[in-house]
């Protein structure tokens, strides 16, 4: 078994592969990645910003079945698995991309599944906001939309860096899973020799390179996201 | 001049009605210090709050300067609340921002500011006010309480405004930094004129820094006058509960006969060998007879009151205040007793 598994035909084609399709996945899987990140944050935090000052004791109050219907799209959103709203969202990707299958067509999807969650975690991260801090704005005669933009958005920005690196890994996640019905990368990669084709060694080499994304993307954003914060002394 | 017109607060709770200010009715002289002191849940906090309408009264008026302030719009309260500003109990600094842009941060608000160099030199002129101009570029977290608290100072003052308002706030702070506060809040009032209203609940930041006061009990002034008027003589259940927390027999104070009654507050002497009242009996010949004390050491220093019978009239009275003022720790004053 373990031969089998090691064997230099067998090497000898993972290596092959590493090395021609290997370069263009991994572009890809960071691609899609980090354009589906862009396109969720500026849908996701805008949404965020609504959902907390929109509320009922919030800065710029909405109509109660305004905050009711935003609440329940977003709920509604995240609790269809990803692979389920992929081929849901098929007419929409027809639409913008032209196609269903593919690197590009698959960013469709992805923003679709990333920005409810995006804006659920910018809520939690403006709800971190010392309400006291808010009175003192109201108190200087700040507006709502200075509040937001002043106050409520800069004061968490340690808070957003943090969450969006968990959205940036999560749609890394989703991306590769994205593989299985069209899109492209190192997910592709790993269904189509691993999944299709028993290459196992492969797969985990594609799983490997995953891994190693995950973790570069983690450790940049909590350097980032300690740097931007203030409120540690000595800095 | 402030005036509050019979201003009520209810608040619609799940268990019923809220009841915060009841009836409340106040005038506030322009360069006034104003003390409004109350226990907690007394509506100190709300009625604050009514005057610059962060909280909406439900009933009666808050008039500054000849303007109903329930009548604004949202838009003309903005406005009206870059005269009327704020410190707080928790400082309240944006703590992603260095403490020059603090300061900057109302001129910013008002946009009435557009020069950014223009905005940075006034809130340096503002941070020296305060004596921290070498903290220009530190954030808030690398500042002590004290230190933070003058910082909020100098953004409340940036606006240049009629009104400060000051929501506990040196509760949060030890006696030495209260006493610097209290004194730098002091020292702009007489500098600019400006009205300050102090929220507390500490008797000694009425004593040292306020000429009126109000005492608040359940929503309701319980009191009002000057700070020598009310505390010597409080009337009051709720006034007395706060001259006298250690309890008091009730009986009103008086001189005895003969004697003339002056009040003296501790702000943090330090404490030598010999007691300060010994000392002045025996370098003066002023024997004073102690009809109350409250007083406390800290740290080596003392804080509270203490009421003196003197006789020997004007002179002795007007000797022993000198004597007694010579540090700038203790404030004395005579106490009048109309009976």
């Amino acid at each position: 078994m373990i031969d089998k598994l090691f064997s230099p035909e067998v090497l000898q084609e993972a290596a092959e592969v590493i090395r021609t399709q290997f370069p263009l996945a991994v572009w890809e899987t960071v691609y899609v990645t980090v354009l589906a990140t862009v396109f969720a944050i500026v849908i996701g935090l805008p949404l965020g910003v609504v959902l907390v000052a929109g509320e009922k004791d919030g800065v710029c109050p909405l109509p109660a079945w305004l905050m009711r219907a935003l609440n329940g799209l977003i709920n509604l959103l995240r609790s269809v698995p990803f692979l389920i709203l992929m081929v849901l969202v098929f007419p929409l990707t027809r639409l913008l991309v032209g196609t269903v299958v593919g690197t590009v067509a698959s960013i469709v999807p992805l923003v679709i599944a990333a920005f409810p969650f995006v804006a659920r975690l910018a809520e939690g991260s403006l709800r971190e906001v010392n309400p006291n801090t808010i009175e003192m704005a109201q108190s200087l005669g700040a507006s709502p939309m200075q509040i937001i933009t002043q106050v409520m958005i800069p004061e968490s920005v340690p808070s957003l860096i943090s969450n969006a690196t968990i959205a940036v890994t999560t749609i890394l996640g989703y991306s590769a899973m994205s593989g299985i019905i069209g899109g492209g990368g190192l997910g592709k990669i790993a269904m189509n020799y691993g999944y299709y084709r028993y290459k196992y060694l492969i797969m985990v080499a594609a799983v490997v390179l995953l891994i190693v994304l995950v973790q570069l993307f983690q450790s940049v954003g909590t350097r980032l996201a300690i740097r931007a914060d203030k409120r540690l002394k000595n800095r | 001049m402030i005036e509050i017109k019979n201003l009520s607060k209810t608040y619609r709770a799940a268990d019923g009605a809220v009841e915060a200010l009841r009836d409340v009715s106040l005038t506030i002289p322009d360069g006034d210090i104003f003390g409004i002191i109350g226990m907690s849940g007394a509506g100190k906090s709300t009625l604050v709050r009514c005057i610059n309408m962060l909280e909406r009264p439900t009933g009666g008026s808050v008039v500054i300067d000849g303007v109903d302030m329930g009548g604004l719009s949202e838009k003309q309260l903005r406005r009206a609340r870059r005269e009327i500003t704020m410190i707080f109990q928790g400082f309240n600094l944006l703590l992603q921002r260095t403490c020059l842009e603090n300061v900057c941060f109302p001129l910013k608000l008002s946009g009435l500011a557009g020069e950014r160099a223009w905005r940075e030199k006034r809130a340096l002129e503002l941070l020296e006010l305060v004596g921290l101009a070498d903290k220009a570029n530190a954030y808030p977290a690398q500042l002590s309480g004290g230190q933070q608290q003058r910082v909020a100072i100098a953004r409340a003052l940036a606006t240049n405004p009629k009104v400060l308002l000051c929501d506990e706030a040196t509760s949060a702070l030890d006696p030495t930094t209260t006493a610097s506060i209290l004194e730098l809040i002091r020292s702009i009032n007489e500098r600019t004129g400006i009205t300050v209203i102090i929220i507390t609940h500490q008797m000694s930041v009425v004593e040292s820094v306020c000429r009126h006061v109000a005492i608040l009990d359940g929503g309701r002034v319980a009191e009002t006058g000057e700070v020598g008027e009310v505390f010597a003589r409080p009337v009051s259940a709720a006034a007395r509960r706060l001259v006298f927390p250690e309890g008091d027999a009730g009986a009103p104070i008086a001189a005895e006969d003969g004697e003339r009654l002056i009040r003296v507050v501790f702000n943090g002497l330090k404490a030598t060998g010999t007691p300060l009242i010994a000392r002045m009996a025996v370098e003066k010949g002023i024997e004073a007879n102690i009809s109350y004390a409250s007083t406390r050491s800290i740290d080596n220093k003392t804080y509270g009151s203490m009421l003196l019978g003197i006789s020997g009239g004007e002179a002795a009275v007007r000797e022993a205040i000198e004597y007694l003022t010579q540090s700038k720790d203790v404030l004395a004053q005579e106490v009048q007793i109309h009976d």
